[in-house]
């Protein structure tokens, strides 16, 4: 993760009615980044990548890409909100569109919603309706123009959260004082696999074998090295459009596996903006007929899994002798190990083995540069005594809602007893 | 190949002030939807003013062949998103050279209806969502669907995204904007919970124009998934078993029922309809006893029920209805294939013009 830079302050959506509407991500675009199959001269590769992005047999011509392109603001001032919840297991992604009739500038001034909850295990079908609370919003990446989408919340009709809703409790969080004034700024590695359609096998992998053992595949280009780059590409861009706070990507060293970067952000930005580029993965790769995984473990054995690093500083840690607010709070972090581990995403035990890169689930531990630990603190940070801390543990599904949260809980609010923070730091080794 | 596209794509507008008019209407099965075109001298705005027109009904089911002509009555002007410029889709019913309307004519029956000075005062909103189903062209199984097999059961395919969940959005969005830029009224679009199913909403629009809208929204998705290779099925139950099927329920309400004490007319209105069910239900779509069977989210098709937030019900109340005390309900029995024109003047006439 490279090194924090200021982050970008809250982006406010403006719709202004006779903008030049920005150009969309045309089919066009999509369709030459659909990944090629079987090129000449590529033996390995054996993934057919179907389309499911629906394509005239006989036309001659694809009149569909008219229509999908059309930009509507000669013809009228409304647009088209795609509102985006999570469902019922915490990590799938639902979304539903309405046209809105005016522009507006706020996520307060769009319409609550509501939804089927007893399709999506989140509610009985006797008493089905979800509501939706509009909280951010991006551009639309897919149909351009004015048209936007909408990260929300749920809800119960009397306006209680519901159980699947993380956001509640980490927003509640952000607003605390204690940690409004420590800027909160997070930086989250999300890690995720490529399967192919139907056999739930990682993209490039030959059907019913293996690539080579680990060792090209980091960073590396390819056609035997790198399998699926126009899908992290197009990513990339999408989110930049969409105004997601993208600040990388990457080849992850299992071959298939990739990452983005998100942040920095402050405070429940994070995961907003998380979850969006989820989303905006979801569709992306639904349209290159591949299936995204954001399991922690994929392929057991000798291959690496996938995480969700996050990057966290605070005010104090940023600022001159911060280095001991850090070492402060991996104590804080320490002392709360099984909750965090808890909560860190479902599957983790699979993936925090010790080897690979990571740390044993069960152990807490902490490193400069040390890619085996729980956290990790750059060498940047402990030469210019401030900085940011790295917490390596938590899962590829996790839910940036709770991880985020949890993290400005545990270092700013919790205040662990003397003994313990004695105890703690005699185990760590850490002079506070 | 791209002579062809430019020629397809050629705006007149600067050359000409003809215009080209695609007449709609509804055949002889009464879901099959008809259409030719035919080139006007220049822009007209108002259906009164476009000629009548006939066609062969003899080809259609409508008229025999010694004496085939019927006649084409223009009632709804939309703007064309295939051949966009000043060009316009044209909604028509039919008619005998006599001037009766056939027999498989239901919007004049309707605008009768909706033109009765009581049902007018109540100025009758409807919001109608329609399902359907995308099918692989020449094997009449859902599209995304393994030929020979089936998907993973419900349950990720609702609102969902990602290549295993959702098939055929393009179709979906690529409608979604031509409804717009027609004019049509539509409100939102959304994948349903059995995969390949999806639905729009059209509304709320005031009377006729809830039918008229919906049947030039059909025909917009039958050109769109012609064009997709695809074919769209308005079959009730497409598929047998643990899967859901595709209906058209429609929201409705009246001046009444949104203004203040409105909780009371909804009650009064249910009241109604519920002593009507037999004949609402025998107009409600053909085949709709495979799909309302009391499971997937339906009411069983021979007991009339209702409830607040209830998808199992005959009718539902939403919450916020219920809570502010005034509102519209929402009538769950029609398949997917209703007539709108049957179903829109029906609910009008049994809650306000109908006395138990």
């Amino acid at each position: 993760m490279a090194q924090i830079l200021a982050p970008s302050s809250q982006w406010q959506m403006r719709i202004a009615r006779n903008s030049a509407p920005a150009s969309p991500m045309t089919a066009k675009m999509w369709s030459s980044l659909v990944l090629k199959q079987n090129k000449k001269g590529t033996a390995k590769s054996s993934a057919k990548f179907r389309v499911f992005a629906v394509k005239s047999e006989n036309g001659t011509i694809n009149r569909m890409e008219d229509l999908l392109n059309l930009d509507l603001t000669p013809y009228t001032d409304s647009f088209i909100a795609e509102y985006i919840w999570i469902g019922g297991s915490g990590i799938d992604l639902r979304s539903k569109s309405r046209t809105i009739s005016k522009p507006i500038e706020h996520p307060s001034e769009l319409p609550k919603w509501n939804y089927d909850g007893s399709s999506t295990g989140q509610a009985p079908g006797e008493d089905s309706e979800v509501i939706l609370y509009p909280q951010a919003i991006f551009k639309d990446p897919f149909r351009g123009g004015n048209n936007i989408l909408v990260m929300c919340d749920t809800y119960t009709p009397q306006g209680e959260p519901i159980p699947t809703n993380k956001r509640h409790r980490a927003a509640e969080i952000f607003s605390n004082k204690k940690v409004v004034d420590e800027v909160p700024w997070f930086g989250i590695e999300q890690e995720y696999t490529l399967l192919q359609t139907n056999v739930k096998w990682p993209l490039g992998w030959p059907v019913g074998g293996y690539p080579g053992p680990q060792g090209p595949y980091y960073c590396a280009a390819g056609a035997d090295k790198s399998f699926g780059r126009d899908i992290s590409d197009a990513h990339y861009k999408a989110c930049l459009y969409a105004g997601v706070n993208v600040s990388g990507t990457n080849g992850e060293v299992m071959p298939g596996q990739w990452e983005y970067q998100v942040g920095p952000s402050v405070g429940i930005d994070a995961g907003d903006h998380i979850w969006i580029s989820r989303y905006i993965l979801e569709r992306i790769t639904e349209q290159a007929g591949v299936v995204l995984s954001l399991d922690p473990k994929p392929i057991e054995g000798d291959w690496n899994g996938a995480g969700c690093h996050t990057n966290y500083s605070t005010k104090t840690m940023r600022e001159e002798g911060g280095y001991e607010a850090i070492k402060k709070a991996i104590l804080n972090l320490s002392l709360r190990h099984k909750e965090h581990i808890s909560a860190y995403g479902e599957g983790n035990e699979r993936r925090l083995t010790g080897k690979h890169e990571t740390a044993s689930i069960d152990t807490f531990s902490w490193g400069v540069a040390n890619r085996g630990c729980s956290i990790r603190v750059g060498r940047e940070t402990e030469k210019q005594g401030k900085g940011y801390l790295e917490d390596r543990r938590p899962a590829s599904n996790m839910d940036p809602y709770v991880v985020t949260g949890l993290l400005a809980e545990t270092t700013i609010l919790y205040e662990p007893s003397l003994e313990a923070e004695a105890l703690a730091a005699q185990k760590l080794s850490l002079n506070v | 190949m791209s002579l062809l596209s430019d020629l397809i794509n050629l705006n007149l507008s600067g050359t000409t002030k003809k215009i080209i008019a695609e007449y709609i209407w509804i055949g002889g099965s009464g879901m099959d939807l008809r259409s030719k075109a035919r080139t006007l001298d220049g822009v007209v705005s108002d259906p009164q003013k476009l000629p009548k027109w006939n066609y062969d009904g003899s080809s259609t089911g409508q008229a025999p062949g010694e004496d085939s002509e019927v006649i084409l009555y223009p009632q709804a002007i939309f703007k064309d998103p295939f051949r966009r410029g000043n060009n316009i889709l044209v909604m028509c019913d039919a008619y005998t050279p006599a001037g009766e309307p056939i027999p498989t004519n239901k919007r004049y029956n309707a605008a009768k209806i909706f033109s009765h000075p009581d049902v007018a005062a109540e100025v009758p909103w409807y919001g109608i969502e329609q399902e359907y189903t995308l099918l692989q062209k020449d094997l009449k199984w859902p599209i995304g669907w393994p030929v020979g097999g089936y998907p993973g059961p419900q349950g990720p395919y609702y609102c969902g995204a990602g290549a295993d969940k959702a098939f055929g959005r393009d179709v979906v969005d690529s409608h979604y904007k031509a409804c717009l830029y027609a004019g049509i009224n539509i409100s939102g679009i959304n994948g349903e919970v059995m995969p390949g199913q999806w639905e729009f909403q059209v509304g709320p629009s005031v009377g006729i124009s809830a039918g008229d809208e919906l049947w030039v929204a059909r025909y917009i998705l039958e050109r769109i998934t012609e064009i997709a290779g695809v074919v769209v099925s308005f079959d009730p139950k497409p598929i047998e078993g643990d899967w859901n099927g595709a209906g058209a329920h429609t929201n409705y309400s009246t001046k009444s029922m949104r203004n203040d004490g409105g909780y009371e007319v909804i009650k009064k209105a249910i009241g109604n309809l519920q002593l009507r069910h037999k004949e609402h239900i025998a107009a409600y779509g053909e085949g709709n006893e495979r799909r309302l069977t009391g499971r997937h989210e339906t009411a069983d098709i021979h007991t009339f029920s209702w409830g607040v937030a209830n998808r199992g019900a005959s009718v539902r109340v939403g919450r916020d209805t219920e809570k502010a005390g005034k509102g519209y309900f929402e009538d769950r029995r029609p398949a997917s294939n209703m007539d709108p024109y049957v179903v829109t003047s029906m609910i009008a006439e049994t809650t306000i013009l109908w006395k138990p």
